[in-house]
């Protein structure tokens, strides 16, 4: 790497953009506390994200106990099944990939990539942090108040959710709507700072078409975000009111517990028609960071530059786009007017065009590529195969007339958890094997990762494959206990029992790679500055972890694309963003 | 639903437009070079915080487009009973006209140089602001002592959510008028204070067009206008 003072170079005009005035802690409290450093922050979010997501791992354990073995353990009643349901998805959806991947992996790697000292706005990104932990709180809150958490399911459905004999009527449904209320609250503006660095803060050379893809993925997962949490955010004010002041926004009138509610006229479709319209777009905003993350892993592990990286950039502003305008076919067997659903499932299948695309190139990525299996690209095909996997059945439910029958069924379950719980897990765990080096300076132990990868990734597949067939036998998801039902045969059972304690299997694993983040802290290997030899700018900070202000006392300049990897003729098998082209050919004067 | 969609094909028109500005179609691998070689595609010359306050009205009007969403499904059910808007409203409205107006001046005086005006200006926009919603609040409270309370009617409902929403984002807006204003107060000199008084006025525009699209709804203008429009369609 060659430094390149600022006004050394003829033709490059000053950075027009002055740097952002950059904030000096004082003290330890607000150096690692009430920190306004992105990279800071970033750790906070993913912390309080894995500490809030091992809750909802616990509850998914309880659940398989209850599902594997009915009426073995006593102190699961059909109630807390449904609170464990409804916490498990809600905190797995929003409070951990979304926090995970838009505020701890965006907070890291934006300002770092596209060349910034910091966010633009660190004041506002230090307080959307503590408005996130706040939400986290409340949420977490709801397990500890009268009547425990809400039951409703993570959709929140009214009438339902709000009537008595859901469990969590009480507390659990308004601290539930009121944490929703400042997670946006805080998304917002972290959401706001993603954005805007990188419209504004990207160091001189680096041109939106020069961007890495995981930047690429996170900006456009984020402005969706920015568009999409408002419906949930409205959803909830409304639900929220209709709970506690009785009015009837979504509430029709009924008969609550033998006598006529207060509620009347209001419409269950309405809150589902804003609910699935941030949904929808919610499987991509997690779906777009992953898409992006894996698009990096795989360049970068096997010494090629990413095939079609035009294509995947306009596939990431396209899938953004149709994404939505395909909510309804979360609601097909909601009571639409029928003829929706049809234009709804056009839709869908027009947004695995865009989607088929970018897995192509990833495999033309991979085509003749010099492979090295470490445990990130591990995880990135792990990643491939389980989003083709997922992405297949979710044509079948896609279609109106397959969705209706399996609507119901563990089916749905099997399919939302192969593409939308175990893919974006795959890319954060292999991010997390990728980027670690450049967060603590050591590298994380590969036989631990490589045991890690292979218990998580087999036992995913042993886990929901077999619930593919479950579903197809027709049995019913959300149950607490499937008793004598005639029609579902006793290996049903068997086999429910046999995924109980894969998925415990499984879980524990998880702990290997806990002990492992942990141990390598201390006593992993050092790894220099640029361990998997990557082009990209976070390799090339001037220390390893980045110091505050990234890049020491000059910003870096870009010359090339992120994806130099293998040029012929050139000295490495890779050339830095901020090499020269001087360089280059110097480098490859001296090589012949 | 078709309020918002309508709303985000606008978005996307203008994000198609930016977007074409970047040289989507560039081959970058191809295109190894310094910095001036490839025109295009470089960071916005626009001050940082200008670009956030876009960014944070287009995610406002998402907001109120959705409300106003809801709004017009929920309208189409027969328990629908519209409430006679108290006329104090159109005092109100012309309360926040002035208050818009007044920050308007503000920053024509900030772009004059001339401290003095900015002051006034920017006391007067935020002391009117405090009138429109101390209306606002006199409003819900003859609606109360009319007997239309907030859970009697989805009208009612709707009636008392939108105005709240708006005026909260009002008085979020007052309090970075107030930071503005404090410096200036402190002797904050003018031209570091001018984009600051920009992004006032830009909000208050925007928060005083976010209120007549209200105004016009909760009035009952727009469905006229809407079924005016239906009727020339077809």
């Amino acid at each position: 790497m060659v430094d390149i003072p600022y006004e050394g170079i003829e033709g490059i005009p000053p950075a027009e953009v002055p740097d952002v005035e950059l904030y000096h802690p004082r003290s330890w409290w607000t150096r690692y506390v009430f920190s306004q450093d992105a990279k800071v922050i970033a750790i906070q979010y993913s912390l309080t994200a894995t500490a809030i997501g091992l809750v909802a791992l616990v509850l998914s354990w309880l659940m398989r106990l209850q599902l594997g073995f009915p009426g073995t353990f006593s102190f699961i009643d059909a109630n807390q099944y449904l609170q464990f349901i409804t916490m498990h998805g809600m905190i797995m959806v929003i409070y951990l990939l979304t926090a995970l991947f838009l505020g701890g992996f965006g907070n890291y790697l934006i300002p770092l990539m596209v060349g910034a000292r910091d966010m633009v706005f660190p004041y506002v990104n230090m307080l959307s942090y503590w408005v996130y932990l706040l939400a986290v709180l409340v949420l977490a809150s709801t397990f500890f108040v009268p009547g425990g958490p809400t039951g409703a399911g993570w959709t929140l459905y009214p009438p339902q959710a709000i009537l008595s004999g859901t469990p969590g009527q009480d507390w659990g449904i308004i601290l539930m709507m009121s944490s929703l209320i400042l997670f946006i609250i805080g998304f917002t503006m972290g959401g706001l700072n993603y954005v805007v660095t990188v419209l504004q803060a990207r160091t001189r050379g680096m041109t939106l078409m020069r961007l890495p893809l995981t930047v690429w993925g996170i900006f456009t997962a984020t402005v969706m975000a920015l568009l999409a949490f408002p419906a949930l955010f409205v959803a909830s004010v409304m639900l929220l009111l209709d709970r506690l002041l009785g009015t009837s926004f979504f509430m029709p009138s009924l008969v609550e517990m033998g006598q006529l509610s207060k509620h009347g006229g209001g419409s269950p479709l309405l809150f589902q028609h804003l609910f699935w319209f941030f949904g929808h777009p919610e499987v991509y905003i997690v779906a777009l960071p992953a898409f992006g993350i894996v698009s990096d892993l795989i360049s970068t592990h096997a010494r090629k530059n990413i095939f079609g990286y035009r294509m995947m950039v306009w596939a990431i502003v396209a899938i953004g786009a149709l994404s939505f305008i395909v909510w309804a076919h979360h609601m097909y067997v909601s009571g639409m007017f029928p003829q929706f659903g049809y234009f709804f499932a056009t839709t869908t299948l027009i947004i695995a065009i865009p989607t088929a695309i970018k897995v192509y190139n990833w495999v033309l990525t991979l085509w003749r590529g010099d492979i090295h299996l470490r445990v990130p690209m591990l995880f990135a095909l792990g990643f491939i195969i389980t989003f083709v996997n997922g992405g297949l059945t979710g044509l079948f439910l896609g279609n109106v007339v397959v969705d209706v029958p399996l609507s119901d069924t563990m089916f749905v379950v099997a399919h939302f958890h192969m593409v939308m719980g175990v893919a974006p897990i795959m890319v954060v765990l292999g991010a997390i094997y990728h980027w670690y080096p450049k967060v603590t300076g050591r590298m994380l132990n590969d036989a631990l990762g490589k045991f890690h990868f292979w218990v998580t990734f087999l036992g995913a597949y042993l886990i929901f494959f077999p619930m593919h067939y479950l579903g197809l036998l027709g049995v019913p998801r959300r149950y607490f206990e499937l008793g004598d039902t005639s029609f579902i045969p006793s290996s049903a059972h068997s086999l429910n029992a046999f995924i109980s304690v894969v998925a415990l299997t499984v879980g524990f694993s998880q702990m290997v790679f806990l002990f492992n983040l942990a141990w390598s802290l201390f006593k992993g290997e050092a790894s220099g500055g640029n361990p998997w030899r990557a082009t990209t700018l976070e390799w090339q900070t001037p220390e390893t972890p980045p110091g505050h202000g990234n890049w020491g006392k000059e910003l870096p300049v870009v010359y090339r694309w992120a994806y130099d990897y293998s040029v012929p003729g050139a000295a490495e098998d890779f050339i830095p963003q901020n090499q020269p082209p001087r360089a280059t050919q110097l480098v490859q004067g001296a090589a012949s | 639903m078709s309020a918002i969609i309508l709303f985000l094909a606008v978005l996307a028109v203008i994000a198609g437009w930016w977007l074409s500005h970047q040289r989507l179609t560039a081959k970058p691998w191809l295109e190894e070079g310094a910095v001036g070689d490839f025109p295009g595609g470089d960071a916005m010359t626009w001050p940082a915080a200008k670009v956030g306050l876009g960014v944070f009205l287009a995610v406002a009007s998402a907001l109120f487009v959705l409300f106003i969403s809801a709004y017009s499904m929920r309208m189409s059910v027969v328990d629908w009973r519209p409430l006679p808007i108290p006329r104090l409203l159109w005092v109100n409205t012309g309360v926040l006209v002035l208050s818009s107006v007044a920050l308007q001046w503000a920053y024509v005086a900030a772009r004059r140089q001339d401290t003095e005006s900015v002051m006034i200006g920017l006391l007067a926009g935020g002391a009117s602001a405090v009138i429109f919603l101390a209306g606002q609040l006199l409003a819900w409270q003859r609606l109360g002592a009319a007997g239309y309370f907030v859970a009697s009617n989805p009208a009612n409902s709707f009636f008392y959510l939108l105005t709240a929403v708006h005026g909260l984002h009002l008085t979020g807006g007052l309090v970075a008028l107030g930071r503005t204003s404090a410096k200036m107060w402190r002797g904050a000199k003018i031209a570091e204070m001018r984009l600051s008084v920009e992004l006032c006025a830009i909000y208050w525009h925007f928060l005083l067009l976010v209120w007549l699209v209200l105004l016009g709804l909760l009035t009952g203008w727009t469905d006229d206008f809407v079924d005016i429009c239906r009727r020339l369609l077809s």
